[in-house]
């Protein structure tokens, strides 16, 4: 229903240059996350989507229909642009009851009576709340107010649907149910959703695309797996996943065909396909790298079981969760983490075996922290 | 760079008509360049004028400077109060005095209001509960209803009507009955309260742990009090000793009650002997001074103290307060405690309520002295020759007033609470903004000022008409009291429009504006229901305080827009019987009042 499409936005306060340059195609049915440390700029895009701040330079339209034109100092109004925002603090009103918080925009629109009825009524049913319409906001839990929030945002059938942190609120079991809820809603409405977070569990489970921020940039746009598979540079790794990535220093060198890298893990060889060559990789001279190692692409065996990449390691200590376990291994001078799914048991300074997969590592140029290799979801 | 590639744009037309409909559409934008005009006019322009009329020639004074003509650039003002003998011999004691004044009644209200603070929030005295609320109705009555009960108690034979201990045979010298010490003992009865609002918000925010680490570490109560309570507090206390200097200095209702018998003149008597009188220009150059001294010490008082001011409340995370035992010493301080409730409260009312029928004041209370002559009298049956007027509710003058009072505080405290959260709602939502602290700033101006400066800036102003006639002469219209009366209380008004507005998150509105709710719209269904209670109690403070206000338009008064507070003053000067009964109307209509305001959850502190 509603493509957006965001061309070199800047935005300053003051001096201060919060959006820099900000590039960013919503596709029609999208859940897109922006997703990034507090302060990157995340909430100010979506305020500039919303209406509610006005950027300096750049344009914005939707479907076609130019909504931000900088250069002209054109700006439509927030209530022309077909959207909604449900703010991270909700903003229910205070002196409203749950179902005059849902009919006000709708009342605004002169919307007749009968159908306004079932608007709201459709609204706090998607959102299962019918049964709290006659309450005020103070009288809900923190949950039922976070619903009543979402349905008075869908209650005007958006186009698009802004949300900022609207979770972060919520206590984590309930954060787990609206995860849930909003996919439902995603899916079940088929309305654009723009979803703005810190958590990089909720980008991954719930999104199309995540646009990853860096103070005021967007350093790496993808699919939730291609951002957990390959992400663009060192911090951006670091962010993503939980529990988070190994890395391993090294050296590499890179002939113009394979990228040799050498390690305390030992000597691997990367084939040209998986090079990323639009990064800054010296030829032909050897340069510090960092591999990254995701924890649940290292297998650990108590037998040699002949496997090409087997290292011997100790078990520095074990973590067992229940459903999963948390393995700290040493390999050499290196510090590895790995998780295995179930209850193990292992000794601290057991002697074990960790097979490695370097096809699913990341390889990073240390000096200007970006990805060089890329990694794939499974061992080719 | 960065900043050029902001700046860089092509000139373009239609970007301009942009901009200019995107400032103009917004109804928030109009509003405050409104507010903004509407704040210059009323408060910088009429202090402007004021100080520039002080170096102009004006008509009255033609005839002492030959060949000079109106509107001429002259120091003959400055000069006639700082260089003559005329002006010299009559402003330089009055200086003296006012200052003199500042620097005792702080230095009796002071001790007194901390004491107090300490006794009803820290100490474990008997009845803390009753006497905290006994505590606060002093600082309820009106000051000029103090010296009217100061003079129905020691009025001698110099003022005509004798006073009950005069009455009773005792001898009241006139170093007593008028002048420094009344006026000072007056004042501090009434000033304290700054030091006990004060230093009471302040104590209650302090831990107790604080003390009672104190405590644990051996120190004795003395000892803890010294080095522990009073450093914590002392920041507040020396801001309430700013307060109470400003204040004092500036206050002219009870000086100019207790000075009349005996010609003594204080600073904002002078000011008014001067607006009466002439060169009355005079007079605006004295409220130049007063404003002066009153801004200089408050604005002194926050460049220095503000800062370290925070540091009181670094009190710790809890507000658990554990009183602290004061043993033996209990009895004394709570007879203390009786003897200035009784003082402040008990005497004053009784001495005012007896008097007011008393047929011969200082006569005593037998039955043939007794008459409600001053509430129900008719001139013409007088029962004796020298009563001037007739009993109040038969008394046009009265009537006239009352009408006069009530109207002025209910149109003023309507447009004041209203302006208050408008203010309110501009600096709060402009924070940080330019056109934000602009509001702040002007608004806070009035604050400074001393009632009687205040209203002599509004003498000067509108006592002539400006503009070539475009603002014609107010002076004697009841639209310039109230004019006055609501731009005087702006400071207080949007301060609590200010408190109310912070409780609404911009993010309410925001929600409201995405729906597609007009500003109008947002004012209306989100703004307004939730500031209605801040709205109804600022109202109610505004409400009480224009009532009981005699300073501020103490120079404005014309006998056709007389309020009570000015009627009464009037009258105490040969009708003390009809002074008092007025001041009882006064207090009884006050003291529902704020019952009333304190079922809407109002803070009677906010008022002062």
């Amino acid at each position: 229903m509603s493509k957006i499409v965001l061309e070199h936005i800047d935005k300053y306060y003051g001096s201060n240059h919060v959006l820099r340059d900000i590039n960013l195609t919503i596709e029609d049915g999208d859940f897109m996350t922006l997703l990034g440390p507090s302060g990157c700029g995340k909430t100010t895009t979506l305020r500039v989507i919303s209406g509610l701040e006005k950027p300096q330079n750049g344009r914005m339209t939707m479907d076609g229909r130019p909504i931000i034109n900088a250069e002209e100092s054109f700006f439509e109004a927030p209530s022309k642009r077909g959207l909604n925002l449900v703010f991270q603090s909700y903003a229910l009103w205070p002196h409203m009851t749950v179902y005059n918080n849902v009919a006000f925009g709708l009342k605004i629109k002169h919307m007749p009576k009968k159908e306004l009825t079932d608007c709201v009524t459709n609204a706090l049913r998607v959102m299962r709340i019918e049964e709290y319409k006659d309450r005020y906001p103070n009288e809900l839990s923190g949950g039922q107010q976070q619903r009543v929030a979402i349905a008075r945002a869908i209650a005007t059938s958006p186009k698009l649907l802004l949300l900022d942190e609207p979770l972060s609120n919520l206590d984590a079991r309930l954060r787990i149910d609206m995860r849930a809820e909003l996919k439902r809603l995603h899916k079940e409405t088929g309305t654009t959703i723009i979803y703005v977070t810190h958590d990089q569990v909720e980008a991954l489970t719930m999104s199309t695309q995540i646009a990853l921020f860096k103070e005021g940039e967007i350093s790496q746009l993808d699919t939730p797996l291609g951002i957990y598979t390959n992400p663009i540079d060192l911090q951006a790794a670091d962010f993503i996943g939980n529990p988070r990535i190994n890395f391993v220093n090294g050296t590499a060198l890179y002939d113009g065909g394979e990228l040799h890298v050498k390690s305390s893990l030992g000597e691997y060889h990367f084939p040209q396909k998986d090079i990323k060559l639009d990064e800054e990789c010296p030829l032909n001279e050897a340069f510090d790298c960092v591999l990254g190692i995701r924890p649940e692409t290292i297998e650990i065996s108590l037998e040699n079981e002949g496997h090409k990449n087997t290292v011997s390691a100790s078990v520095y200590a074990s973590q067992p969760a229940g459903s999963e376990t948390l393995i700290t291994l040493t390999v050499g001078d290196a510090e590895l983490l790995a998780i295995q799914i179930g209850l193990k048991e292992y000794d601290v300074n057991q002697a074990v075996f960790a097979v490695l997969h370097p096809g699913r590592m990341n390889v990073y140029n240390k000096a200007t922290t970006r990805l060089i290799k890329y990694a794939h979801t499974t061992q080719p | 760079m960065e900043k050029a590639k902001q700046q860089q744009k092509p000139f373009s037309w239609v970007r301009i008509k942009n901009q200019v409909w995107g400032v103009l559409s917004n109804p928030f934008n109009v509003i405050v360049f409104i507010s903004l005009v509407t704040l210059f006019c009323l408060i910088i322009i009429p202090l402007f004028t004021m100080v520039r009329d002080t170096f102009t020639v004006a008509k009255a004074e033609l005839r002492q400077m030959p060949g000079a003509s109106i509107g001429d650039m002259t120091l003959f003002y400055w000069k006639y109060l700082f260089a003559t003998v005329l002006g010299t011999s009559v402003f330089l004691p009055a200086l003296g005095r006012s200052l003199m004044i500042g620097f005792f009644v702080t230095i009796i209200s002071m001790p007194l209001g901390a004491l107090l603070a300490w006794l009803m929030v820290r100490s474990d005295i008997p009845g803390k509960k009753i006497l905290s609320m006994l505590i606060i109705v002093p600082y309820m009555i009106p000051s000029w209803c103090k010296s009217l009960a100061w003079l129905s108690l020691f009025r001698n034979q110099t003022a005509g009507n004798l006073g009950l201990l005069a009455g009773m045979g005792i001898p009241v010298p006139d170093w007593l009955a008028y002048g420094p010490i009344a006026i000072i003992l007056v004042m501090s009865l009434h000033y304290y309260a700054f030091a006990y609002i004060m230093v009471s918000g302040s104590l209650r925010s302090i831990n107790s742990e604080l003390e009672e680490m104190g405590e644990i570490q051996g120190a004795n109560k003395v000892q803890i009090l010294k080095s522990i309570t009073l450093p914590l507090v002392m920041p507040a206390l020396l801001s309430a000793a700013i307060m109470t200097i400003s204040k004092s200095i500036g206050s002219y209702g009870v000086a100019a009650s207790l000075g009349q018998f005996t010609g003594y003149q204080v600073l904002s008597t002078l000011l008014k002997y001067f607006l009466n009188g002439t060169p009355q220009r005079v007079g605006y150059v004295i409220s130049i001074l007063l404003i002066i001294m009153a801004s200089g010490t408050i604005i002194a008082n926050q460049k220095l103290i503000g800062v370290r001011k925070s540091y009181a409340t670094i009190g710790g995370k809890g507000t658990r307060s554990n009183p602290m035992r004061i043993g033996w010493a209990k009895w004394p301080l709570l007879a203390f405690l009786v003897i200035f409730l009784f003082a402040a409260m008990v005497m004053p009312m009784f001495a005012l309520v007896m008097e007011s029928f008393q047929l011969r004041t200082g006569a005593g209370y037998g039955a043939n002295n007794l008459t409600l002559y001053a509430w129900i009298g008719v001139w013409e049956n007088r029962p004796l020759p020298f009563l001037a007027y007739d009993g109040l509710l038969k008394n046009a003058d009265f009537m006239g007033a009352l009408w006069n009072t009530v109207k002025l505080s209910l149109i003023a405290s309507i447009i004041t609470a209203f302006c208050g959260q408008f203010l309110g709602y501009i600096s709060t939502r402009g924070r940080g903004k330019w056109y934000g602290q602009l509001t702040e700033q002007m608004v806070f101006l009035p604050y400074l000022m001393p009632g009687v400066a205040f209203g002599a800036i509004y003498f000067a102003m509108f006592s002539q008409p400006r503009l070539g006639g475009f603002i014609p002469s107010l002076y004697g219209t009841f639209t310039l009291i109230v004019l006055v009366s609501v731009v005087k209380h702006f400071p207080f008004a949007s301060r609590s429009g200010t408190a109310s507005m912070m409780q609404i998150s911009p993010e309410l509105e925001e929600a409201a504006e995405i729906a597609g709710a007009s500003f109008w719209r947002r004012i209306g269904s989100i703004v307004i229901p939730l500031s209605k209670s801040g709205f109804v109690s600022g109202l109610m403070l505004a409400f009480i305080s224009i009532t009981k206000e005699l300073d501020l338009i103490a120079v404005l008064m014309t006998p056709t827009n007389r309020t009570l507070p000015y009627l009464a003053f009037e009258y105490s000067k040969n009708m003390p019987q009809g002074a008092d009964a007025i001041a009882i109307v006064i207090l009884l209509f006050i003291l529902l009042c704020y019952t009333v305001a304190n079922l809407f959850g109002a803070d009677v502190s906010k008022s002062m």
